[in-house]
């Protein structure tokens, strides 16, 4: 392989969230309509590598990942040592309409996947004016607990590969092998109790199943996209989304909870036409 | 099945490497069958069949024979892929001290995926 660079470059935004200071890694690349991109629960924009990296897709998309806080390359906010880390809807909202505002984006699309995924049904729901589109990828109005996540951050085990083993079944078994362990290198790869702290949202305090109902599909179009073999976002949980919105919502063959990172050219499939359709918005 | 369980283990170094901080003994529930798998150092050192009178054992792994059939499939359908699909749908029970499962979670995941390499 002769050594070459990918077209996505990365960046440290500084900006404030929630009163307080953050530095936050961004990647970008190509042009065009905005899509701001959200990883799932204890992972990193890392997810994202075959999205940045496909030129049907950076023609005409300005294709944006940012780790959140606590994640990936971004940092914990100065103090961090003295808290628990919990994600809550409201804080996740925040933190997407300020980055974006950050980053000047005019009406961007939104794309999240699990934690990313139920979000931008917060978002379709509190601010609709404010985004192109919407796509909900693993995207469910609540997922109960079905394993104890308490687990997942104590000293006597360890937590990069017990917070990789909750999720490994989640990928599709069918998905190239390569793709598979580099998807659970980055959940190995999270901080002390980042993972539970983001399925606080995931499992309690995101639940918007009272709220569905109120999302109107005609001040922002929602796309939904979910693997066949999720069983944590179901395809049952997403189609009741569809139905109670009147969203599209696509079951994706041989993917599961992690599309984007667990094969990357038969998730583009799915993408492609959705986001053709919003190109003609 | 689990009688195939030494020899498909044992023959994988690099499991046996991952496991080679695991030495404990837990129990397979299949419907009312119950199996004692002991490994020692990442081995498998040995599977022993029920029934039991006083089992003695770390952790439960119970499902019925329907669905470990399913799960133990190559390729197994929607839903079995996985103990955690199982364990979400009702279909498994874990029970027991589940410190050596979560701690060494990826190699029990890996043994139990073992039986899947070749059809009965």
């Amino acid at each position: 392989m002769s050594p070459h660079f990918e077209p996505a470059i990365g960046r440290y935004l500084h900006l404030d969230l929630f009163g307080r200071p953050h530095r936050l890694y961004v990647e970008e690349a190509g042009q065009g309509i905005p899509l701001l991109c959200l990883h799932t629960a204890g992972s990193d924009g890392r997810q994202y590598r075959g999205l940045l990296n496909d030129a049907h897709v950076t023609a005409n998309f300005r294709v944006i990942v940012f780790d959140m806080p606590w994640h990936g390359k971004s940092s914990p906010p100065v103090g961090w040592q003295d808290e628990e880390y919990k994600l809550t809807s409201r804080d996740y909202v925040r933190m997407i309409v300020d980055i974006a505002d950050a980053l000047e984006l005019d009406k961007p699309v939104v794309m999240g996947c699990s934690i990313g995924g139920r979000i931008v049904l917060h978002l379709a729901n509190e601010h609709p004016e404010r985004f192109r589109a919407l796509i909900g990828l693993e995207s469910a109005a609540h997922v109960a607990p079905y394993y104890d996540v308490n687990w997942l951050d104590r000293p006597d085990v360890n937590g990069g590969p017990v917070c990789a083993g909750v999720v490994s079944g989640l990928v599709a078994p069918t998905a190239p092998v390569a793709e598979r362990w580099e998807t659970l290198w980055h959940y190995m790869q999270g901080g002390p109790g980042v993972f539970k702290g983001d399925l606080h949202f995931y499992m309690v305090d995101g639940d918007i199943r009272d709220r569905v109902d109120s999302i109107d599909i005609r001040r922002c179009p929602l796309y939904l996209l979910t693997g066949e073999y999720d069983y944590s976002c179901t395809s049952e949980g997403t189609l009741d989304v569809a139905r109670r919105t009147g969203a599209e919502a696509v079951i994706m063959k041989d993917l599961g909870h992690f599309p984007m990172s667990e094969n990357p050219p038969q998730f583009n499939g799915y993408l492609l036409p959705v986001l053709e359709k919003i190109r003609k918005l | 099945m689990l009688d195939r369980l030494p020899d498909l283990v044992n023959a994988d170094a690099n499991l046996v490497r991952r496991g080679r901080f695991v030495s404990t003994t837990f129990l397979v529930a299949i419907d009312d069958a119950d199996y004692l798998v002991r490994i020692a150092e990442g081995r498998v050192a040995g599977v022993t069949p029920g029934p039991f009178i006083t089992p003695n054992y770390s952790f439960a792994l119970r499902a019925s024979r329907e669905s470990w059939d399913k799960f133990w499939q190559p390729l197994p359908p929607l839903g079995f892929t996985d103990m955690f699909a199982l364990v979400k749908n009702k279909l498994m029970r874990v029970e027991g001290d589940l410190h050596p499962l979560m701690a060494n979670l990826l190699y029990f995941k890996d043994v139990l995926a073992s039986l899947r390499k070749e059809a009965r």
